[in-house]
């Protein structure tokens, strides 16, 4: 029976792997293993294997809500190294070739795996029209021909992808090695090495009961972090959020604690999107072919195309990277000629004029579903405000600030790539701390500095680019090494470096600052002895947004500032430790925002210290407006002290492992 | 477009083993108040946390009752719109009200096989043990992008 709410009831247990997350990551993890799991049995080595999800596997993750498209598939006429090439450019030139070119040669087995599933994929007929998946046509694998709205991205029927792919990882790892409701908020290191993760424990947000796990190897796959900036919405609509907002920096956090090096995390993503719902704008560009304009119909893009040439090479490309055209349109909107609108009523009309009445109708169909099948609050949005795309424009704007590794984000941990492609095995720049590794790979595709500690989709850094279908390749990736890991390291018994009861109290010391001050004051929320996790939240967002280039300063920061961020965001981390918790609900938030906070203190260091803006568009350094290709044209990466609670970044390198002068020919 | 719980369709999901929207909340929204002490509706659910309500509708498609609607945010969106499912296993059927009463309904196919037929490993080789650290994955389904080597520079 569970403990009560002051007193949990301990659970501990002992696994070879553990995963942590059930998205797109963890279900590609939980699907790989199985055979390899047999395999290593027959080699004498049986390996217990555990998932816990802080929600439920059907629904959680990025992919909860559905999608229209699947936005990494390479097909056979397309070259892994075109891919990186793209990845590498988009990201302003610093991207990890050897991961982005291995997720590009994988990604299509996870897409093929999918369409097998039940998942609808979208197909051209040899007249070149558009059908629905469930029509019956050629599968991908044995060559029918995908919808593509982009040169990467194929259409689908999406509503149930999360769904499907969830049920396969469901069904391959058995309901007996998965827990849901579990939070995992703390990774522990081992005893006699304080370079290896032994051990995790969380909490359940069902019952009075924490969990302490320990293991050999261990997939942090927690998502990217949302709400750590203040949003546009700020009262019932910020849980709109673009990315999902139950991602919370967990994976960032817990990792950077457990000691693993982090990269890159002073990018951002500043998605441009339909205003207020933020749905998604790809197909419209891309299928519908429609233009962004200025409010006097000016296509910004068209109008400022000068200031690409302020970034060689990187807005050079034919497709410029996506925080120069957020530059762009900043220009229009900062001198007043907003708002930015989509123009559906023009790329509409353009495409009747060569379509069938039933073509129409299903490409008005295609338009809403873009939306339903993955952004239903845009709907809202539309219906609410009498917008019918064909009569009425719809406006565009740029998001609060997320950080991500998936989508077109590079932030994340330092892993370890493949070997067989070419990447450095020595670094060249100085300053980086003794005990890192120095090359690209150091022995398991996917493990991060911390010995035993793996991470794929978000939580791999320096990439980019991989969305719901290299987030599930990366996933399966990392199965075959932790097996590998496992089986080499047969003789290690975990032990924790931190007490058992040390732990528990950590976890539950929300729950104690409520109890032992609840009666104070009359007013539950307001009490001198604790901080509600929303508020905190809010002191967080206004930090962020006010001072590392939120949305209040049109995305503007300096070194003044910054500095004045560092003083706030280590007064918040102090008193994240006064956080309360009335219930298990309120526990989950106070320690999602406790990952929130190191995650936005990790992004705020990493501005301070690149002297640079690498990103225009995303964020400017007032102080440092330009890209410097001669001094930082190279990864800055960073490791976290838990004991001092500081950050140390250092620069690494960048080397190419596939010529991108072929980009700008 | 938070989402909020019909009172007069909720039943609690009295006969089912868990309350459907509790279970697939991704972001622990949905609550059952037991006793009544909470809303003043015994054994009915709610959202507990509306302005964290990310309006993904999982809830609203599983509920068995389809007690569970959304509201577009009051802060943003003028009133009188509706967006509303009905998930079937094979298909979608969309339900959209304008404010100005004009009404659109759509239906998309969501999976081509049958809800629970996944068989993950059927007619899939074993994994081979020996090509544990080689790339590719157990299985190969016409996938697999080898790459032209000539295009890593440094190999």
């Amino acid at each position: 029976m569970a403990g009560e709410f002051g007193n949990p009831e301990v659970i501990e247990e002992e696994v070879d792997i553990l995963l942590i997350g059930g998205g797109m990551g963890a279900c590609g993890t939980a699907y790989e293993l199985g055979p390899w799991l047999d395999a290593a049995k027959k080699e004498g080595v049986d390996i217990k294997v555990k998932l816990v999800d802080k929600a439920a596997m059907d629904r959680s993750g990025a992919v909860a809500q559905g999608l229209s498209a699947i936005n990494t598939y390479i097909g056979s006429e397309q070259d892994p190294a075109d891919y990186a090439r793209m990845v590498s450019n988009d990201l302003m030139g610093i991207t990890r070739d050897d991961l982005a070119y291995d997720l590009g040669r994988h990604v299509d087995e996870s897409v093929h795996l999918f369409e097998e599933w039940g998942l609808p994929i979208w197909k051209t007929d040899e007249n070149g029209e558009r059908h629905d998946g469930s029509k019956g046509m050629t599968p991908l694998k044995d060559g029918g021909k995908p919808v593509r709205s982009g040169k990467w991205q194929i259409m689908i029927n999406g509503e149930s992808y999360k769904w499907i792919v969830a049920e396969a990882a469901k069904k391959a790892l058995g309901m007996d090695n998965i827990q849901e409701r579990i939070f995992i908020v703390k990774l522990v290191n081992d005893k006699n090495d304080s370079n290896r993760v032994a051990g995790a424990v969380g909490f359940s947000v069902r019952e009075n009961e924490v969990y302490v796990y320990k293991f050999k190897a261990c997939l942090l796959v927690a998502g990217g972090c949302v709400n750590i900036f203040r949003p546009r919405s700020v009262g019932e609509g910020q849980g709109r959020a673009w990315y999902p907002v139950w991602n919370a920096g967990s994976t960032y956090a817990m990792a950077a604690e457990a000691g693993a090096e982090l990269t890159l995390m002073e990018n951002r993503f500043v998605p441009t999107r339909f205003k207020d719902g933020y749905g998604p704008v790809g197909a419209w560009f891309l299928l519908f072919k429609s233009k962004a304009t200025n409010a006097f119909g000016e296509v910004y893009m068209d109008r400022n195309k000068e200031m690409l040439n302020d970034y060689p090479p990187y807005g050079q490309a034919a497709v410029p990277a996506s925080c120069l055209r957020n530059h762009l349109m900043l220009k229009e909107m900062k001198e007043g000629r907003g708002p930015i609108w989509m123009d559906t009523v023009t790329a509409l009309a353009n495409l009747r004029e060569t379509l069938s009445p039933r073509e129409v109708k299903h490409l008005e169909a295609e338009a809403w579903e873009d939306f339903l099948d993955m952004c239903i609050g845009q709907c809202g949005i539309w219906a609410g405000e009498n917008i019918e795309p064909e009569k009425k424009n719809s406006e565009l704007m740029p998001t609060e600030p997320y950080l991500l590794g998936s989508h077109s984000g590079c932030c994340g941990i330092w892993v370890s790539g493949p070997e067989d492609v070419g990447a450095p095995t020595e670094e060249t720049e100085s300053g980086v701390p003794e005990h890192l590794p120095s090359g690209w790979n150091w022995g398991y595709r996917g493990m991060t500095t911390v010995k035993g500690l793996f991470t794929a989709a978000d939580g791999v850094g320096a990439s980019g680019h991989k969305f719901s279908s290299g987030s599930h390749a990366e996933g399966r990736m990392c199965a075959k090494s932790m097996i590998k890991f496992v089986m080499d390291n047969q003789d290690y018994t975990p032990e924790l470096a931190e007490s058992v009861d040390d732990l528990v109290a950590e976890i539950y010391q929300p729950v104690k600052n409520f109890m032992e001050h609840k009666d104070y004051s009359t007013a539950i929320d307001v009490n001198p002895n604790y901080i509600t996790p929303r508020m905190l939240q809010f002191r967080l967002q206004k930090v962020m947004d006010e001072y590392v280039a939120g949305v209040a300063t049109y995305y503007t920061t300096n070194a003044n500032m910054l500095e004045v961020a560092e003083g706030k965001l280590n007064d918040l981390k102090e008193d994240s430790l006064k956080m309360r918790a009335k219930d298990l609900h309120e526990l989950l938030r106070a320690w999602e925002n406790y990952h929130r906070i190191l995650t936005a203190e990790a992004h705020m260091k990493h501005i301070q210290f690149r002297q640079e803006s690498r990103y225009p568009g995303f964020y400017y350094r007032a102080d440092k407006n330009f890209v410097d290709e001669e001094n930082w044209h190279c990864f800055v990466n960073s490791i976290y002290d838990k004991s001092s609670k500081t950050w140390t970044c250092f620069k690494r390198a960048h080397v190419d492992l596939v010529d991108k002068s072929k980009l700008f020919k | 477009m938070p989402t909020f719980v019909r009172t007069e369709k909720c039943d609690g999901c009295k006969g089912q083993d868990k309350t459907a929207c509790m279970y697939i909340c991704p972001h622990d929204l949905m609550k059952l108040d037991m006793d009544g002490s909470l809303t003043g509706h015994a054994m009915k659910s709610y959202n507990q946390e509306p302005d964290q309500c990310w309006e993904c509708y999982s809830c609203i498609k599983i509920c068995p009752q389809q007690a569970i609607e959304a509201r577009p945010y009051a802060d943003i969106v003028p009133l009188g719109a509706s967006v509303q499912p009905l998930r079937g296993t094979d298909s979608i059927m969309w339900t959209i009200k304008f404010r100005n009463g004009t009404m659109k309904r759509f239906k998309f196919p969501i999976r081509t096989t049958p809800e629970g037929s996944i068989d993950p490993y059927g007619g899939k080789p074993e994994a081979d043990i020996s090509k544990i650290t080689e790339p590719g994955f157990f299985v190969q389904v016409n996938g697999y992008r080898a790459g032209d080597p000539s295009e890593l520079i440094r190999k």
